[in-house]
């Protein structure tokens, strides 16, 4: 059967599997749309949550990033995982506890303000459309790659499915759905990396087979990368080139930022008891370390497998160089997406891969006749094309498209949910019309579902250029702005009103400040960027993506510090808050 | 529930999550970042060992770190008398 046959198959399956959850998981009222009637089991919740956390940038992206950027890469690894150690002992079981729909009705009963649940408001729909448009990109690539429709019907299918489960389903058909995108997405993508590790170390655990011998050579895959990229001219594939405060609060940032997304706290509220949220933290991880653990390795055999491609012999001697016209099926596929690209400087009909802009490779390089780098592959296709780089077989190939699909969905799902409970609970019920009815909350949720649904296509298919440059602002401003306050909220009884909108507005309006000044967001028409975005010119040598860090500790210390100058909470607060950090529900005496 | 069964219950809590945090901090930060080039002298396997920590150690700990979380806590719970029937 032909690939394409193949992968339509696989993925209707997938897609026919999703519907069918989400008729039978219908929502039936708002506490099972918002919250899926908190009867779902820690263990379904810890893989929903994977899901839902593991994008199409976790699935497609990340894997292909490492094997580029080598020790580098490891912010994100420690960065996308660490949060969760945050969530589990900072947050995670006094919301539940909390046992109310949205982080932002946290944010409002605890500081007693409308103000502040509609800033927090603001800072989720942002920080969520953001991430949205990513998700719906993902799918469009998916699409357009392996079923060879064009990316506008790609993505409206896409949309659709979305529609029918998110709209029909709400948090309960999400959390089911989300399962078996889960199961989906981790068998896609561990799969092609046993292979690949069988074929290279003849060892089946991806995670050893990154510390294991290349087999019949008796060096390690690791020393070997090593050895070859630096014969290349590029960075030594273990160390790193970014400074280590930068390495450090890009690090941070990320944790921090993880543990204060809105759609990743709101998973905990779902679980039935308190303990269920401590323990649920830790399938979440376990789930998503499955991945997090094989995309390093993933990445470095990637990383070899496409240098040994290239370079056939030795580096620098003149039939050492593959020749473009036996080059493999795989290269000339995605030449055709234009995704990898071979320009032939020197003229000889063969592919030189090295660091062109290292100066001191550079008199080698001339040496060995070679008139800069003839290949470029775009990073975003290591995942999707290693499959066929290491030759596997078709039902793999149409497996990992299916897997991409899953991971990109079941991300958006939870988030365009995150923002309709935002717009129908937070700014409907909450702020303008308290009285509705529950029914008419309901359905206010559902228009807003699809309403976001219709916003994220429009993102995906029409993506604004600064959506590679929002994601670091999504994760700096959670950590600036939202991770504090519910963390002062639970952790610091004397923190008040005045103390949290100030505290929230000085981080985001900091963060904010700091990536525009850089890198130029919103305000491209009046200059930005302004300032000139290297290491030398950066506050205390930190980057933008980092600088969420310095935002934080800006709100801890503005909040603590207007709190202290205005009055207490009052009292009644002061009781909620014993209540949230006792387990059972029990009186608070003084 | 009174103040001071309340104090003891939230100090033995912050006890634990500090605890746990220095971990979380020393495995990831520690050896992951900050002393990332000495412990790479050091050989595990195929493995730099300051390397795989940022790359494979520093989550595997995570992981533990959470249920070992979970378990204690539950525990002090119970020892409160706090937890949920």
């Amino acid at each position: 059967m032909s690939l394409q046959a193949l992968t339509y198959i696989v993925v209707g399956l997938s897609f026919a599997l999703y519907i069918g959850i989400a008729i039978w998981s219908r929502a039936h009222n708002t506490a099972d749309f918002y919250i899926a009637g908190k009867g779902v089991s820690p263990l379904a919740n810890g893989m929903a949550t994977a899901a839902d956390w593991m994008s199409a940038a976790s699935f497609i992206s990340m894997a292909g990033l490492i094997a580029f950027l080598g020790y580098d890469g490891s912010v994100y690894l420690m960065g996308w995982t660490g949060g969760y150690v945050l969530l589990a002992l900072l947050l995670a079981p006094y919301l539940r506890k909390f046992g109310k729909f949205t982080v932002p009705e946290f944010i409002a009963e605890r500081y007693y303000s409308k103000t502040a649940r509609i800033v927090a408001v603001i800072c989720l729909i942002f920080i969520s459309f953001t991430y949205v448009a990513g998700q719906m990109r993902g799918v469009g690539i998916v699409f357009s790659r392996f079923l060879e429709v064009d990316v506008t019907v790609g993505l409206i299918i896409g949309m659709s499915v979305v529609f029918i489960y998110a709209v029909l389903g709400g948090m309960k058909g999400i959390t089911y759905t989300q399962v078996a995108q889960y199961c989906v997405l981790i068998f896609a993508y561990t799969v092609p990396a046993i292979f690949i590790a069988i074929q290279i170390t003849d060892n089946p655990i991806p995670q050893l087979a990154f510390g294991s011998e290349i087999s019949g050579t008796g060096t390690a895959l690791l020393d070997k990368l090593d050895d070859i990229v630096t014969s290349l001219g590029f960075n030594q594939y273990t160390s790193g080139t970014k400074s280590r405060i930068d390495v450090f609060c890009i690090t941070l940032a990320l944790m921090v930022g993880t543990a204060g997304l809105p759609h990743v706290i709101v998973r905990f509220f779902t679980v039935p008891k308190v303990r269920d949220a401590r323990i649920s933290a830790g399938y979440a991880l376990f789930f998503i370390a499955i991945l997090y653990t094989t995309a390093p390795a993933v990445g470095s055999m990637a990383r070899y497998n496409l240098i040994n491609t290239i370079q056939t012999g030795e580096v620098g001697s003149v039939d050492g160089n593959l020749v473009y016209d036996e080059r493999p099926d795989w290269f000339a596929t995605w030449e055709g997406t234009g995704l990898v690209k071979f320009d032939d400087k020197n003229g000889d009909g063969r592919v030189q891969y090295y660091d062109d802009s290292n100066p001191s490779f550079a008199p080698q390089a001339e040496q060995y006749g070679w008139q800069g780098n003839e290949l470029s592959v775009d990073r975003d296709i290591m995942v999707l094309a290693n499959p066929e780089i290491a030759g596997l077989p078709n039902w793999v190939i149409a497996l990992v498209a299916a897997g991409g699909i899953a991971a990109a969905l079941s991300t958006a799902a939870g988030l365009l949910l995150v923002i309709s409970a935002a717009v129908s609970h937070d700014l409907i019920k909450g702020i303008f019309l308290p009285s509705i009815s529950e029914k008419k909350e309901l359905l206010a949720g559902r228009i807003a579902a699809a309403f976001a649904i219709l916003v994220a296509g429009y993102l995906g298919f029409d993506p604004p250029g600064w959506v590679a440059q929002v994601v670091a602002f999504a994760f700096g401003l959670a950590a600036a702005s939202l991770f504090p306050v519910i963390l002062m909220g639970i952790f610091f009884k004397r923190v008040n009103r005045e103390g949290a909108i100030a505290g929230m507005l000085t981080g985001l309006i900091f963060t904010y400040g700091y990536i525009e000044f850089f890198k130029g967001l919103f305000l491209k028409w009046a200059g930005a960027p302004w300032g000139v975005n290297t290491a030398e010119h950066w506050f205390l040598g930190i980057s933008p993506e980092g600088i969420g860090v310095i935002g934080m500790c800006l709100n801890f210390t503005v909040a603590i510090a207007v709190s202290l100058m205005t009055k207490p909470p009052p009292e009644h607060i002061q009781h909620m808050v014993e209540h949230i950090r006792v387990p059972r529900h029990m009186e608070i005496k003084s | 529930m009174n103040k001071d069964k309340r104090l003891a219950y939230w100090r033995a809590n912050l006890r634990l999550v500090g605890f746990c945090l220095v971990i979380w901090f020393v495995c990831s930060y520690g050896f992951g970042i900050l002393l990332v080039e000495e412990l790479n002298t050091i050989r595990f396997g195929g493995f730099q060992l300051g390397f795989w920590f940022a790359q494979q150690g520093s989550i595997d700990i995570f992981v533990l770190l959470i249920f070992f979380y979970a378990w204690r806590m539950n525990r002090i719970d119970r020892d409160h008398d706090v937890h949920e029937d």
